[in-house]
């Protein structure tokens, strides 16, 4: 019926949405990984939460929609049905609604209360490296290794400023694996944002400020690390990484970098042990983008 | 108000011969006071307007499907428009002219077609016919107001021609300082972005000007008998966004001017100390960003809704008339938009919740802006409550109303995932974002527009549209939006971060460029359609079918007035009887729409407890 392809139409394209989406993480059109954190899962599952709902309300309202339109055309009586709306149904659809979105805020506040707030973090969280986002590069202080913080003084302390025994890299953030660590982000010029699509970790970098934030990665692995506030004509290419070792590969990879910022040019490298593994390894990964 | 004489018929008719002088060419049609003719100057720009914001956004596609490829057709003629820089790059995209192009793009669109199309094209054009009154209260204000955009447009361009286009601003439509308080962070951060900054200001006094008059018009200047439960909802759409813009408006202006001076005369409202920018001396203020982005939020987030609310008045006018039912849940609707406004107030922090401010907060936010669904979803359910058991006819304002409600779904729907600040750690700015905003201001509110320009341009030119270029158009524009935008969310999801000149560096995502190819083509579509529209706007103005007054048979005031109105709008005075919706009602029984003037004598109607009690609602009672 020629009457009835508008309605159709309307019915036809959530199906094609509908489907593009079952058949999405097929091609790759999905996570680029599954949540390689324990916030991360929480984070997921909750989207995926939200997903239902979603779904079951588009489904819903566009059913309804293409009934409405589909009888609407077929509409035989003389005139329209002249009613100014219904009472019950306006107090049911405002109280369903709102008790639905009601539950998904508060269901959301304890990930959020954990990924962000300070009082909240994990306890055994240990301070990683401190995070300096630039323009358009993500510049990496590690505390010199075996260093320990026993208060938030010693902290700040060590925030204010360079000190002896610092490590320093660029786009290359290592953390131990299985370990929740803390990061501290701060930005030398304008907003960056820090952000691991694996990690489900984003944070923004803001200039004078410095932003604790803390993740732990529950697999090895070459993590993508991404710019995702707008910093200048090379937004796109600020392109670092976060490595996920295990603790002793971590530590490892801590004294020889200690070694390599240390060597005065006199002593033989050949003489450390470490130092002959090192160069090998800084070679293999080191990312000259 | 049943004291009033019934004046429809009784010889009013030559209350307002004596104005019917000549006022000459650019009174009558440059400088004109008649809001008839600014809302038609306001849409014919923002049309104009709607076709530079799309070329820019065809520029962003560009480059995301074939990243660094030489533009065709505008490398050919680079030679001409470019400058020095662009045709050294041979017509090709650089980092600074991509983050120019999404930056103009949005600012074109927001400041120069869609708050301007609304506010200033039907706005002007609808108020005062809707209301019964024969202009503004202001109508030199009025005047002002559309002639304060073109010193907007003029800055704007500036933008482009100071530096070139290499050098013009592309520090997002968001100018987040420190990125644009300080000269040397970016190549377009120098002289054009103070251009940016006073070519706003132009747009807000232009706003200003226009939501004064509104908000005075619509209470002072009703016909005897409308009430302000009487007023159709795109009046009552217009009344409360005009307030939106107030309230809200002041605080970008206010903020703005301290960018400029913090800019141009070394005050320091955004820019921490010790910073060092590009090379640049150190700086040494006490700022803070966070403060800019809070009152630019302020505004911002109203404003979003000052770029829907009339939508949504027009759409639920324009559906009513073509379903020919009642509007399902007239108060209702009218609350839910009281309560969007008042709720958009308090929601701007959830497009802040990774910016570092305090994670209390996020929580709050998070709550307000799930709540701000709850009205939304009334809103959407009423609509499909007015198709239901209508007599629907499918001709192009209906496709377009049908698609407002159906992408406003979507729209709203993938706000919620935002909404939810730990989901949101994960989709802030990625292309899950400009999935949504664009459901939210292309799919709902240029559906509307587009549906509102078929339904109301028989009442501003005396003629009507074609159906089938206007089909035509809508099926192109549905199609290559939903291509264009649906993929989107997805590239969302697989963590496609926006802004971005050239994602494929990263190799999380080298795999998303055909798909970013699809969308491309898809968004080349929709942009050669809007052609379609443009051509039919224009033919349809000189040799469209003549029509006479009514040709919706709709009920609302306009429809009273000829169409063309002349100058004072209408020839005989109105007086209303009742509120707009009252299609097939069953007091008349030769026609199934009783317009507001229609004076009849209500026949003897069973008032017992049996009736619906929804029968009454809200209409004949105040």
């Amino acid at each position: 019926m020629g009457n009835k392809f508008w309605p159709i139409f309307f019915i036809f394209w959530p199906v094609v949405a509908i489907i593009t989406c079952v058949i999405a993480p097929a091609y790759g059109w999905w996570f680029p990984t599954p949540p390689l954190s324990k916030l991360g899962v929480q984070i997921d599952n909750l989207f995926y939460l939200i997903l239902v709902i979603v779904t079951v309300t588009f489904v819903g309202t566009h059913i309804a929609l293409g009934y409405v339109l589909w009888r609407g055309v077929d509409n035989r009586e003389k005139k329209a049905w002249f009613s100014h709306g219904s009472h019950n149904l306006e107090v049911l659809w405002s109280i369903a609604p709102a008790g639905v979105l009601l539950f998904i805020s508060l269901y959301q506040l304890d990930v959020w209360r954990q990924f962000r707030v300070t009082s909240s973090f994990p306890a055994d969280t240990q301070l990683l490296a401190e995070v300096t986002a630039r323009q358009f590069e993500w510049r990496i202080r590690y505390p010199k290794p075996g260093r320990e913080f026993k208060n938030s003084m010693e902290v700040k302390q060590w925030l204010a400023g360079p000190q002896d025994g610092d490590l320093y890299t660029v786009n290359d953030l290592r953390i131990p694996v299985d370990k929740n660590v803390l990061i501290y982000l701060r930005s030398m010029d304008v907003q960056h944002s820090f952000f691991v699509p694996a990690l489900r970790i984003k944070q923004d970098a803001v200039p004078g400020t410095v932003i604790p934030i803390w993740f732990g990665a529950t697999q090895r692995g070459d993590f993508d690390l991404t710019c995702t506030e707008l910093c200048g004509w090379g937004h796109y290419k600020m392109r670092g990484r976060v490595f996920a070792q295990t603790e002793v590969e971590h530590g490892q990879y801590l004294k020889t970098l200690e070694a390599e910022q240390s060597f005065d040019g006199v002593t033989k490298p050949g003489t450390s042990g470490a130092m002959v593994a090192s160069w090998g390894v800084s070679d293999s990964v080191k990312d000259d983008d | 108000m049943s004291t009033l004489d019934p004046t429809v018929g009784l010889g009013h008719a030559d209350a307002h011969d004596h104005e019917h002088h000549d006022i000459g060419f650019v009174k009558k049609y440059v400088f004109s006071t008649d809001h008839k003719m600014i809302g038609m100057q306001f849409l014919f720009t923002t049309l104009f307007m709607l076709l530079v914001g799309g070329s820019l956004a065809l520029g962003v596609r560009f480059q995301l499907a074939w990243p660094w490829r030489a533009m065709p057709v505008v490398s050919q003629i680079s030679q001409v428009l470019g400058g020095p820089d662009f045709v050294a790059e041979g017509g090709q995209i650089s980092p600074e002219f991509y983050t120019m192009l999404f930056t103009m793009h949005a600012s074109v669109m927001i400041f120069l077609v869609i708050i301007p199309i609304l506010a200033g094209a039907f706005g002007n054009f609808l108020i005062p016919l809707m209301v019964g009154a024969d202009d503004m209260a202001f109508p030199v204000l009025n005047m002002l107001s559309y002639w304060f955009m073109w010193p907007a447009i003029f800055c704007f361009f500036m933008v482009f021609a100071h530096n070139g286009l290499n050098g013009a601003t592309g520090n997002g439509w968001t100018i987040y300082p420190v990125l644009s308080a300080i000269q040397e962070s970016a190549p377009g951060s120098g002289a054009p972005q103070t251009w940016w900054l006073i070519g706003l200001t132009f747009v807000g006094v232009s706003s200003m000007m226009g939501s004064v008059n509104y908000m005075t018009t619509i209470i002072n200047m009703r016909a005897p008998g409308m009430t302000l439960f009487r007023m159709p909802l795109t009046i009552w759409a217009m009344f409360i966004t005009a307030i939106l813009q107030a309230f809200a408006l002041p605080v970008l202006t206010a903020a703005g001017f301290m960018l400029v001076a913090e800019r141009v005369l070394g005050f320091n409202f955004f820019v921490p100390g010790g910073l060092l920018v590009n090379g640049s001396e150190a700086t040494v203020g006490g700022g803070q960003p966070l403060l800019w982005q809070h009152l630019f939020w302020f505004y911002s987030h109203p404003a979003v809704y000052i770029m829907l609310l009339p939508a949504m008045g027009m759409v639920s006018d324009m559906l009513a008339a073509m379903v020919r039912k009642p509007i399902f849940g007239y108060k209702p609707m009218v609350y839910s938009m009281a309560a969007i406004a008042g709720l958009g107030f308090i929601v701007w922090g959830h497009h802040m919740f990774t910016s570092g401010m305090n994670p209390a907060l996020g929580m709050t936010f998070m709550i307000s802006t799930m709540m701000i669904a709850l009205p939304s979803a009334v809103k959407v359910f009423n609509w499909i409550g007015t198709i239901w058991g209508g007599k629907v006819q499918f001709n192009t304002v209906t496709l377009h109303c049908v698609a407002f409600v159906s992408m406003f779904i979507v729209g709203g729907l993938s706000g919620i995932f935002m909404a939810a600040v730990p989901v949101d750690i994960y989709f802030h700015d990625t292309y899950f974002i400009v999935a949504h905003f664009h459901y939210v201001l292309f799919g709902a509110t240029l559906f509307g527009c587009f549906g509102a320009i078929q339904f109301w341009f028989p009442k501003m030119f005396g003629r009507s549209m074609n159906e089938t270029a206007g089909k035509t158009h809508f099926i192109l524009t549905f199609i290559g939006f939903n291509g264009t935008f649906f993929p989107m969310h997805l590239l969302g999801i697989a963590g496609f971060p926006r802004r971005y000149a050239d994602p494929y560096i990263h190799p999380y995502m080298e795999h998303l460029m055909p798909m970013n190819q699809f969308i491309t083509i898809c968004a080349f579509v929709m942009g050669l359609a809007q052609f379609i529209l443009i051509g039919n706007f224009l033919i349809s103005i000189y040799c469209g079918p003549k029509v006479g007054r009514n040709p919706w048979l709709a009920n609302g005031l306009e429809w009273f007035a000829p169409s063309p109105p002349g100058h004072g709008n209408f020839d005989v005075l109105p007086v209303v009887y009742r509120g707009p919706y009252e299609y097939s009602s069953p007091d008349v029984d030769d026609r199934d729409y009783l317009m507001q003037t229609d004076n009849i004598r209500r026949p003897e109607r069973d008032t017992g407890p049996a009736r619906e009690p929804a029968d009454v609602d809200g209409q004949n009672n105040s």
